[in-house]
């Protein structure tokens, strides 16, 4: 049962000029609603905004007497660059945890595939399986790279790709993907988050492999709960899935990708 | 304590409301998701989501876009039909102490009719009929653009909704409001919902292309309180009918404009987006309102505008 409930600010970092890292106290919501990592918070911008705005749950613990949720966004609009000018000890006005995350247990070998902005949710993915998963991580150029050294600590191995081969590999994480694959397939799934066209590559290349694709999507949200019906994400069998209540967590396999 | 001398109970075309505030067709869904944070008892009432008589798929998405002090919509009536609603959705409702009005909309008069008759057999409170959506028959015109057309889905739902009162949901979208209430008024219907979304449309102008998929949509949210005060005024003014008030309600205050303007009792959409809460807040500040002026009934706002 999600909640809406006041986070106070306990740490607010920029990661890089347009990217920001928050930590939130959150009370006993991750203790009563966590469902695996890959979920998401609802987080109002502000009283001029009618809409909240979806940010994905990077890390989370349970581990003091009050529960912690760290949460990284890039500025984008009016909302997140309102979000970025808060800071630490300011309280936020949080709905969470919503959807579905990744359908992994804590023993699962995963391949956590990020590219961009999609990278903090799959450190909570890494944390979550122990050190046993590996990440190739994707990023625009080496300037826009965020979180690599918390996914060294949290991974057996860590690839970096960027579109402009600044950093790591000079390509597209699906080929990073795809290399990685032909000499070791013996993952459980794939993990992935980012643009939709990552998406899909990624989802094309573990199909090929065999290996279970489990992607995060995004769509624009009124109530992130259910109710509404805008965050429509199409699939397969025709269906229309809901991003907040169903995903944003899907079998890559079941999306209509042509949609 | 002042609070506990206020009435809050109110009545629509008979319907007993233990509280004047609605939830919004489309906004609540069937309630499921938002019994999760509170007692849906608590509520007057719930329009569920739009019903046609077969299941929908609704638009290809982006289906919301944000605009000043509002939201544009266009879900398309995604909804799993009627049939569905009634096996699936209302014996889930009807586990709560609340009035559950039956939002629907055609493509037909019949359609209309048949979705009334399956209504009122499963045992609703009210029929809210929709008639912000296109008429097939007629090519493709919004019922509630034209009187006539207005008038004859009145007369067809009423003829097979039983005892059921049936609410007639006016579009905003119409030169004079007034004119398709006095139609829908003299076709029997036993009450008034008012106001739908206002078509608007908003583009990305990085791209040039419009945010919504569909181009077009439904502006919702505080943006369109001041509208929607008007048309209540007006049509109350117009027709001897108890009015539903609705658009860009999320506060007390904004409750007791549409209720002075007219309106018995309020629905609450939008603001449920930004606090899941926002329709108990809406009671609250009501009656704290009430109180405050020395009212012992909030029905007592009703129509009770001083006009210049
Ligand atoms: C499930 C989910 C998880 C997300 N996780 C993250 C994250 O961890 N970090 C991060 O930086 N971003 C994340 N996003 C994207 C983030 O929600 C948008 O960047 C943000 O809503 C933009 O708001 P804005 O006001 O700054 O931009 P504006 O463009 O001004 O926003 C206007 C409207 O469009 C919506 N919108 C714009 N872009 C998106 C988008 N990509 N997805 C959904 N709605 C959008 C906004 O919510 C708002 O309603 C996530 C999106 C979803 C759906
Ligand atoms: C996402 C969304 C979906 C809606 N769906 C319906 C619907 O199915 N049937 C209907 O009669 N009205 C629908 N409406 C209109 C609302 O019921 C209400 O008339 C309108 O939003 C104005 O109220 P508000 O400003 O409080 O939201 C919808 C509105 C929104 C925002
Ligand atoms: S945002 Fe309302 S259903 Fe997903």
């Amino acid at each position: 049962m999600p909640k809406q409930q006041t986070c106070t600010i306990l740490s607010k970092v920029w990661l890089n000029q347009d990217t920001v890292y928050l930590s939130l106290l959150a009370g006993d919501m991750v203790r009563t609603t966590f469902r695996g990592p890959g979920q998401f918070l609802h987080i109002k911008c502000g009283d001029g905004l009618m809409l909240r705005r979806p940010i994905s749950v990077s890390t989370c613990s349970t581990d003091g007497s009050e529960d912690q949720i760290s949460v990284v966004f890039e500025i984008r609009g009016q909302g997140t660059a309102w979000l970025a000018e808060r800071n630490k000890g300011e309280s936020l006005d949080v709905l969470g945890l919503l959807g579905n995350g990744y359908p992994i247990a804590p023993e699962s070998r995963c391949l956590l595939v990020g590219g961009g902005i999609g990278v903090p949710p799959l450190l909570g993915c890494a944390q979550y399986t122990q050190g046993r998963s590996s990440a190739i991580l994707g990023f625009r150029s080496s300037d826009k790279g965020i979180l690599q050294d918390r996914f060294r600590k949290s991974c057996a191995s860590v690839q970096l790709a960027t579109d402009d081969g600044s950093l790591g590999y000079h390509g597209f994480v699906d080929a990073v993907l795809q290399n990685t694959l032909e000499r070791d397939d013996a993952y459980d799934a794939v993990l992935a988050c980012g643009p939709r066209p990552m998406l899909k590559n990624v989802a094309a290349v573990s199909r090929q492999f065999g290996i279970p694709c489990w992607v995060s999507m995004e769509e624009r949200m009124g109530c992130g709960v259910g109710a509404c019906l805008v965050c429509a994400c199409g699939m397969k069998d025709g269906r229309m899935a809901h991003v907040c209540k169903d995903g944003p967590v899907f079998n890559a396999q079941e999306v209509d990708w042509n949609a | 304590m002042p609070e506990q001398t206020v009435d809050l109970s109110v009545s629509l075309a008979g319907v007993a409301l233990k509280n004047p505030v609605v939830v919004a067709s489309g906004t609540f869904g069937f309630g499921r998701e938002y019994s999760q944070f509170y007692d849906l008892s608590a509520l007057g009432g719930i329009c569920v989501k739009g019903l046609t008589l077969h299941p929908r798929a609704g638009n290809p998405p982006p289906r919301i876009a944000e605009t000043p002090r509002g939201i544009l919509n266009s879900v398309g009536l995604q909804n799993p039909g009627v049939e569905a609603f009634v096996a699936e959705e209302l014996p889930f409702l009807r586990q709560y102490d609340v009035k559950v009005i039956a939002n629907i909309s055609g493509n037909t008069p019949e359609e209309y009719g048949i979705m009334c008759e399956t209504l009122a057999a499963a045992g609703v409170d009210m029929i809210e009929v929709n008639i912000s959506c296109p008429n097939v028959k007629a090519g493709g015109m919004a019922y509630g653009t034209k009187p006539e057309l207005a008038a004859e889905v009145t007369e067809t739902a009423k003829r097979h909704a039983g005892d059921v009162p049936v609410m007639v949901k006016l579009s905003p979208n119409v030169t004079d409001i007034t004119e398709i209430a006095r139609a829908v008024a003299g076709a029997g219907a036993d009450a008034l919902s008012l106001i739908n979304t206002i078509r608007g449309m908003r583009i990305d102008v990085k791209t040039h292309r419009p945010v919504l998929h569909m181009n077009t949509g439904g502006l919702s949210g505080p943006a369109v309180l001041p509208v929607a005060v008007r048309m209540v005024w007006e049509v109350a003014n117009a027709v001897d009918l108890p009015i539903l008030g609705m658009g860009g309600v999320s506060c007390g205050e904004d409750a007791a404009q549409l209720m002075l303007a007219g309106a018995s009792a309020v629905a609450v959409g939008t603001a449920i987006f930004a606090d899941v809460y926002a329709p108990l807040h809406v009671r609250d500040q009501l009656r704290d309102l009430a109180a405050a002026q020395g009212l012992t009934a909030v029905s007592q706002f009703t129509g009770a505008v001083r006009a210049w």
